[in-house]
């Protein structure tokens, strides 16, 4: 589904992506591991097509098609989902409003008419319930004083309203309380068949507890320095990073 | 541009325009020289040969102008062709409240007690255009609300422009008076129907008494070949609240004057724009708030975007007079330049000669946030689309005061279509 191969990125001759393979396949969570600098959210933001990076080498293939030239709103409607580390606040944008316009502007570009108003409404309110968030937050303007974790429900909340091929979660954990991640995660476990595939970026292992992952690849300056199962994940979590570091040195 | 250098004797206010003429012709047109033009140039404009008064009365068919009235709504309407007065397109009334014509008011007797009062009473006589309008102006509105009344439905003042003559300069003369606990909702708009210069010079008087309400909207979404001046002046009394929304849209140069005199206490302001410009266009908002009263209150929120080789201007000038203690004057200036050449100029002047006071102002300059854009286009919408929302969001909360619905569904259409995009709902 997605294959990264050889990946030089950077910005302003700062090169943060030095040289990353990686290979998802349908079905299959990853987790993306590392120290705070690495180079994960370049690469969460890579995928999704941020044109403030300059790609110096290598490529990202999706469903076999480079894409190098699509743009951001392309790769949404081929099935990519970034859930924002930090997610943008919108004035005067409800929630509603603004999920109804992304998916009609994905149905859209694939010659499809508006969903009726009736089967959206459906979606909304199944898609609430199941992320347990309660329908005056519909109306309120897009994450707008919205707390840390009122933010990442959203974010997943659109997952949830979007259906994608491939979602990347970057940092979903961070600002979450316990329970707010048991119920992202129920949420995340629930979208999941053979068809789709996820990309768990985050320092910590515990949301992995949660969303369970296939393969644990660990970033280090820009280059995937150990790949493995679920239990590298608990292992990095018993002895922090700095033996990653210094096996990469080595 | 030549102007008689007399005004009708037989005229009962002869001796309020044959002071005005005097101060027009002592001052001419501002020039850039004087700080308050120094971003406007009326060069241009006096190098076109105006005509003053139409030659022929002209008619139009209401199926024709129809898109301009906020017909979705019972409205009265004060019509004009050119200057000229259309009883056919208008519904006015003199059922407990005259929603009517300037000139009836300056003629008719029965109405001598109202002119003697409010005509040219808050209006500067220092101003030369507004002294160039007072001598001259012949036509326009006169609404009188008098104590505890309401009208059964909002007013509209609707200025159209045949083009029948090859360059036509209008001088329409409003007066608004909402006595004590009255209420009136006015929306004023000035449309070209061809592409025949225009130079509007306008003069509205807007009296509020105590407890009064007056909400007044002005759409300025014009043709290209139409420039207007708009010289407006507010006084309030105890307890009213007053508020005056713009929306520049169109038109080739806009001047907004738009004066707000606090004469009594607990009174309430509100001066509301959004501007949305292309092309060459250009506005020039000049605010004025004058406190001259304790515990009254002033927000103001101008919101411009501006695209292509557009120009913008905010000047918005807060006085606090000494006497007005307890006064709280907000103001807020955000622009967003979505062009390299676009360019705005935008300057707050606040002068407190009180020392309890709560007197804030900001004005930004910036670009649409790329991160926002990118998290839009992330989610499936189309840069241009997530450009628009974004914009549209930006300005967004000037709309939340605007109390006709109607009216703001009208400006939310408006709007997306000056941005280019339809969008799937309205804000």
């Amino acid at each position: 589904m997605l294959k990264i191969k050889n990946l030089h990125a950077g910005v302003d001759n700062k090169k943060i992506l030095k040289g990353i393979d990686l290979e998802v396949n349908p079905g299959e969570i990853h987790a993306i591991m590392g120290p705070n600098g690495s180079g994960k959210s370049t690469l969460a933001s890579l995928i999704a097509g941020k044109e403030d990076f300059e790609v110096t080498r290598g490529k990202i293939i999706f469903e076999g098609e480079d894409l190098d030239e699509v743009s951001p709103e392309e790769r949404a409607h081929k099935g990519i989902f970034l859930s924002f580390q930090y997610p943008v606040e919108i004035p005067g944008v409800s929630v509603t409003n603004f999920i109804k316009t992304a998916i009609n502007e994905t149905r859209k570009a694939k010659g499809l008419p508006d969903m009726p108003a009736n089967e959206m409404l459906k979606l909304l309110k199944e898609k609430a319930e199941m992320l347990e968030i309660d329908r005056k937050f519909l109306s309120r303007s897009l994450n707008e004083g919205f707390s840390g974790g009122e933010k990442k429900r959203n974010e997943i909340f659109q997952m949830a309203m979007l259906e994608p091929r491939l979602a990347v979660l970057d940092e979903t954990d961070s600002g979450l309380d316990i329970d707010a991640l048991r119920i992202v995660a129920n949420g995340v476990n629930k979208l999941r068949n053979k068809d789709n595939a996820v990309v768990v970026i985050t320092h910590y292992q515990r949301l992995l507890d949660y969303i369970v992952p296939d393969f644990v690849h660990v970033i280090h300056d820009g280059k995937i320095v150990k790949s493995g199962t679920k239990e590298l994940a608990l292992e990095l979590e018993e002895k922090g990073y700095d033996w990653i570091k210094q096996e990469a040195v080595l | 541009m030549a102007f008689e250098n007399e005004v009708d004797l037989a005229d009962p206010v002869h001796e309020i325009r044959s002071e005005a003429l005097k101060n027009f012709e002592a001052k001419g047109f501002p020039s850039r020289k004087s700080e308050a033009w120094k971003y406007t140039s009326l060069e241009r404009l006096q190098k076109v040969d105006f005509s003053l008064f139409p030659k022929q009365d002209n008619a139009l068919e209401y199926r024709d102008v129809k898109k301009f009235f906020l017909h979705e709504i019972d409205t009265y309407k004060i019509v004009f062709i050119d200057g000229v007065y259309s009883s056919y397109l208008s519904e006015t009334t003199h059922d407990g409240v005259d929603i009517c014509l300037m000139s009836a008011a300056l003629t008719k007797p029965m109405y001598k007690p109202i002119i003697d009062v409010y005509f040219n009473k808050v209006a500067s006589r220092e101003d030369s255009l507004v002294s160039l309008n007072t001598a001259f102006a012949k036509e326009g509105a006169f609404i009188y609300v008098p104590k505890n009344k309401v009208p059964r439905k909002p007013i509209e003042i609707l200025h159209f422009s045949t083009g029948s003559e090859t360059a036509q300069m209008l001088q329409p003369r409003n007066l608004i008076i909402a006595e004590e606990n009255a209420e009136v909702q006015v929306i004023e708009r000035h449309q070209s129907l061809t592409d025949n210069e225009i130079l509007t010079n306008s003069v509205t008087e807007i009296f509020a008494g105590k407890d009064a309400i007056v909400d007044y909207y002005k759409v300025q979404n014009d043709r290209e070949s139409a420039s207007l001046i708009d010289n407006t002046y507010i006084d309030q009394k105890e307890k009213s609240h007053v508020s005056v929304h713009t929306f520049s849209f169109g038109g080739k140069l806009t001047r907004n004057n738009l004066n707000f005199i606090q004469d009594g206490e607990h009174i309430d302001s509100t001066l509301k724009g959004v501007t949305l410009l292309g092309e060459k266009q250009h506005v020039d908002h000049h605010t004025l708030v004058h406190h001259q009263q304790p515990n009254c209150e002033s927000h103001q929120d101008y919101k411009g975007i501006f695209g292509q080789r557009s120009t913008g201007v905010f000047n918005g000038k807060i006085i606090v007079d000494k006497i007005a203690q307890k006064t709280n004057a907000f103001q807020q200036n955000n622009n967003l330049l979505i062009s390299d050449k676009a360019s705005i100029n935008t300057k707050p002047q606040l002068e407190i000669f009180a020392d309890d006071v709560r007197c804030s102002h900001g004005c930004t300059i910036g670009q649409l946030d790329r991160d926002a854009l990118f998290y839009l286009q992330a989610r499936g919408i189309p840069k241009k689309e997530a450009s628009a929302l974004m914009m549209y969001a930006f300005a967004n909360n000037v709309l939340e005061s605007v109390r006709i619905n109607e009216l703001k569904q009208r400006i939310n259409k408006l709007i997306a279509k000056k941005l280019g995009v339809s969008l799937g709902f309205e804000l």
